[in-house]
């Protein structure tokens, strides 16, 4: 049974980015591409990824899909022909595809637990980490204590494409730049006439919150952790954003305390790494952080998860705002 | 018919792949070529995913009662690179909207010879 559901979403997932290769609306792109994630997330599900399903069910079907969105208002959605010859594409990617299957040819049997990938490394990290660590979530556990560092470095990526972002776009806060037309757009293009969508937001909007505060502080015993809490925590606030206005979720999440935000979980995450140096062990050793390692390590994983939500949450959110603050910019259409 | 049932899984990620690999080099508009980048992420993510599933195990959370866990190596690395690739998409979109102010079309065909318009 879990074969045939496996082999109905991959088929479901061909056909999709067979469709999407052809399509010229691009909203209907992006939509598709947004099913493709969600599919995606489904087929980790059956192959018992479930912190990588939940990753990227709200960054792939959620946060990229609206990014995409924003940008197709403000570039256009309709993809013109294409004047190259498609022939070259082609014959590269068959070429391509026809190497990666031979290559295939040669992996061991699917879902075999003797494949050379489960030997050495895994069993041991399966086997000790609830001594070390203590956390029923070994994903969690190696993420945030075993491969502490990877995840500072990763991070530090999320904070640095925050930057990348606002130095590019920046978030135009002066309402004064629009003229007449584009402030009658605008307060036409929010919803402030539809009752319906404000008092429903108004009624998922502190569920979508508490939701983010459970996954983060969950992440240690069942699916979850930093990464998808910041994530459905800025979706709560793009949501608000979208229904009640860009300017009046200004008001109630400022860019510049997002700015602050989001070097302060970076910051909180590499001084739990600087207070175990000061208490004379490794970089982010956390066992040294209390006087039994267990909780020692407790303690770390519960701050440094902590540091990586605040920081995804203030970054998503401010690249929200860096993108939708362009939309009636005076010369960007 | 078992070599087949055996390596389905990897067949259809090299096609997902391959579909987004064509999408990358072929497609006009610069907004579809992210959208083919990130099925081409999505799906290298799911060859990884595939090559770490235990086929009587179950999802690597530690439950009474379960010997057998799928590997959660794999899992650790992409949940890493599902948010790098969030994070490059992020900013490859904004690097679009600049070209859009710069050269007032996101068409290749339409701005690859623009070069002196800023």
């Amino acid at each position: 049974m879990a074969e045939f559901i496996d082999l109905v979403l991959l088929a479901m997932l061909a056909i999709v980015a067979l469709r999407i290769i052809f399509l010229k609306d691009l909203f209907a792109v992006v939509m598709l591409f947004s099913i493709y994630s969600f599919l995606s997330a489904l087929i980790f599900v059956s192959l018992d990824a479930v912190d990588v399903a939940f990753t990227e069910a709200s960054v792939g079907a959620g946060i990229s899909t609206v990014l995409m969105l924003v940008t197709l208002v403000l570039t256009g959605r309709k993809e013109k022909e294409n004047t190259h010859s498609s022939l070259l594409p082609l014959v590269v990617v068959l070429v391509t595809g026809a190497a990666l299957i031979y290559g295939t040819l040669d992996m061991p049997p699917f879902g075999n637990a003797d494949n050379p990938v489960h030997e050495h490394v895994a069993p041991r990290y399966i086997e000790e980490s609830p001594k070390e660590v203590g956390l029923p979530n070994m994903v969690t556990s190696v993420l945030a204590s075993y491969r502490g560092f990877d995840t500072l470095g990763e991070t530090a990526v999320v904070f640095a494409a925050a930057i990348g972002v606002l130095a590019l776009l920046g978030v135009r806060r002066r309402e004064t730049e629009d003229s007449e037309e584009v402030k009658q757009a605008k307060a036409e293009a929010d919803f402030t006439a539809h009752h319906v969508l404000r008092v429903i937001a108004k009624l998922i909007i502190p569920l979508v919150i508490l939701f983010a505060l459970y996954v983060q502080f969950h992440g240690d015993f069942g699916p979850g952790g930093g990464f998808q809490a910041g994530v459905i925590a800025a979706a709560a606030f793009i949501l608000y954003a979208l229904v009640f206005g860009l300017q009046l979720c200004y008001e109630v999440v400022s860019p510049k305390f997002l700015q602050i935000m989001a070097a302060l979980g970076v910051l909180l995450y590499a001084s739990v790494g600087v207070v175990s140096m000061m208490r004379g062990a490794n970089f982010l050793d956390y066992n040294v952080l209390a006087s039994d390692p267990i909780a020692g390590q407790h303690y770390g994983i519960i701050i440094i998860e902590l540091g990586v939500g605040i920081t995804v949450f203030a970054v998503m959110l401010s690249i929200f705002y860096a993108f939708a603050s362009q939309v009636g910019r005076p010369n960007a259409k | 018919m078992n070599f087949i049932i055996d390596h389905y899984n990897y067949w259809v990620v090299v096609f997902l792949m391959m579909a987004g690999f064509y999408i990358v080099i072929s497609a006009n508009n610069l907004v579809k070529k992210i959208v083919g980048l990130n099925i081409f992420q999505t799906s290298v993510f799911m060859l990884y995913i595939t090559m770490g599933k235990v086929s009587e195990g179950t999802a690597p959370i530690l439950v009474e009662g379960v010997t057998e866990y799928s590997n959660p190596l794999p899992h650790v690395l992409i949940l890493t690179a599902i948010v790098v690739g969030v994070a490059t998409t992020a900013v490859g979109l904004s690097l679009i909207v600049r070209i859009k102010r710069a050269y007032g079309t996101v068409e290749e065909n339409e701005f690859e010879n623009k070069d002196d318009a800023i």
